[in-house]
């Protein structure tokens, strides 16, 4: 489990209008160029001193590929991440208010609490 | 000594300025009653007189980071810029830019860390909508300066809720020790039950009436004692899995102090959310 690297990847699409519309747009090669090139680099660090060891399992890079938030919020992510970036991405597909985020309640509706483990 | 001369809880809520400004077909049936609120609020705070406020939130991940995440902060900046891109994208928020006031700030992390909290801090913080939705609500001129505290209730593990109450009973007594002759008037908001990201998201009401019921009245009256023995990290899951900005509302419980009652109640049933609106004038305030 990558939890870590799931909210990571959640929080740098969603701070960025370019990244938001690339995931959207191509959400399998978005993930695997942004696994590639910017999983490891540490926000707060130059580059040249990224990180060398983090990777997404294959469930959660299937779920980010498929843009699959049920498994994702299974998979532990980030409730707000979670639903702020998937906000972004399709509340535009549906015509009336807050259609998009009952939709994504119903969908989850077979959960009662406790939902999995968000800690990291 | 410096004054404190209102405490204000509130919770946040980020579609108010949207809502607020909507007209015609746009605005929601609950605009007016939600503005009729919020103005009355306002009077409590301008009534107030402040001259400085000391404002408790909560970053959304925007600046505060998994790789680096304070439990809690206080901003030390002369100004402060807000809001972020995506809070402008989902909840039309305004970009905002405020004053701070770096002596309250660095008194407060001095004596504070001097007191048993080792806080972190920062000197260049663009602060988010838990911080902006009161000033919008309370004082949309946003021209007094502040100084922003940050708590973390989005990151687990999170701390305990005693040590939020603890916080605000040492915020209290800082203030009123600080050697200045500012009127401080000390603003934080939270939440009651709440969910997001999960089954029980907006719906037509909070996921847990009964315990926005009974936090309301644990907070109207300062019962902190009934808070406490019945709010702990595990149980905050259970009224929705956005609840524990309700410790927010304890620090600001302990920043009112233990049985103090509020002097304005008020709190209105919106669509996935309760809001509630707290203010207390501390007795020695003229």
């Amino acid at each position: 489990m990558s939890k870590y690297l799931l909210d990571k990847f959640l929080y740098s699409i969603d701070r960025d209008p370019e990244l938001v519309e690339r995931y959207r747009d191509d959400p399998r090669g978005t993930v695997q160029w942004w696994e590639a090139e910017r999983a490891n680099v540490i926000l707060n660090c130059p580059q040249a001193e990224r990180s060398t060891w983090l990777t997404f399992t294959a469930a959660e890079r299937e779920a980010l590929a498929t843009h699959d938030y049920v498994r994702l919020f299974e998979l532990g992510s980030h409730n707000f991440l979670l639903l702020t970036l998937f906000i972004a991405l399709f509340e535009r597909d549906y015509d009336e208010p807050l259609a998009f985020q009952r939709e994504f309640a119903a969908r989850l509706g077979h959960w009662t609490a406790p939902y999995p483990d968000i800690s990291t | 000594m410096a004054q404190v001369v209102a405490v204000i809880a509130s919770t946040h809520h980020p579609f108010y300025y949207k809502a607020a400004a909507s007209s015609g077909d746009d605005r929601p049936p609950f605009a007016d009653e939600w503005v009729a609120k919020i103005e009355a609020f306002r009077q409590t705070l301008t009534r107030a007189r402040p001259d400085v406020l000391v404002m408790v939130g909560s970053d959304h991940f925007h600046q505060l980071w998994l790789d680096n995440m304070p439990q809690f902060l206080i901003g030390k900046a002369p100004f402060y810029d807000a809001n972020f891109y995506n809070e402008e994208r989902e909840f039309g928020l305004p970009r905002m830019f405020v004053h701070g006031h770096e002596e309250l700030s660095a008194y407060l992390l001095r004596e504070g860390m001097d007191a048993g909290f080792d806080l972190a801090f920062s000197n260049e913080l663009r602060i988010d909508h838990s911080i902006t939705c009161p000033l919008i609500t309370l004082r949309p001129q946003a021209d007094l300066p502040i100084v922003p505290i940050y708590t973390n209730i989005f990151a687990p593990p999170l701390p305990q809720p005693k040590r939020f109450v603890e916080l605000g009973k040492t915020i209290r007594r800082l203030v009123e020790s600080w050697p200045s002759d500012q009127r401080v008037a000390i603003i934080g908001t939270g939440h009651l039950s709440l969910e997001l990201g999960g089954p029980r998201q907006f719906g037509p009401h909070g996921p847990d009436p009964e315990f926005d019921r009974q936090a309301v009245e644990w907070i109207a009256t300062g019962d902190l004692a009934s808070a406490l023995a019945q709010v702990s990290l595990d149980s905050l899951w259970l009224p929705g899995n956005a609840t524990h900005g309700f410790m927010d509302f304890m620090l600001m419980m302990g920043v009112a102090g233990e049985n103090a009652k509020a002097d304005h109640v008020d709190s209105l049933d919106l669509f996935h959310t309760m809001e509630a609106y707290f203010t207390w004038y501390p007795k020695a305030a003229a």
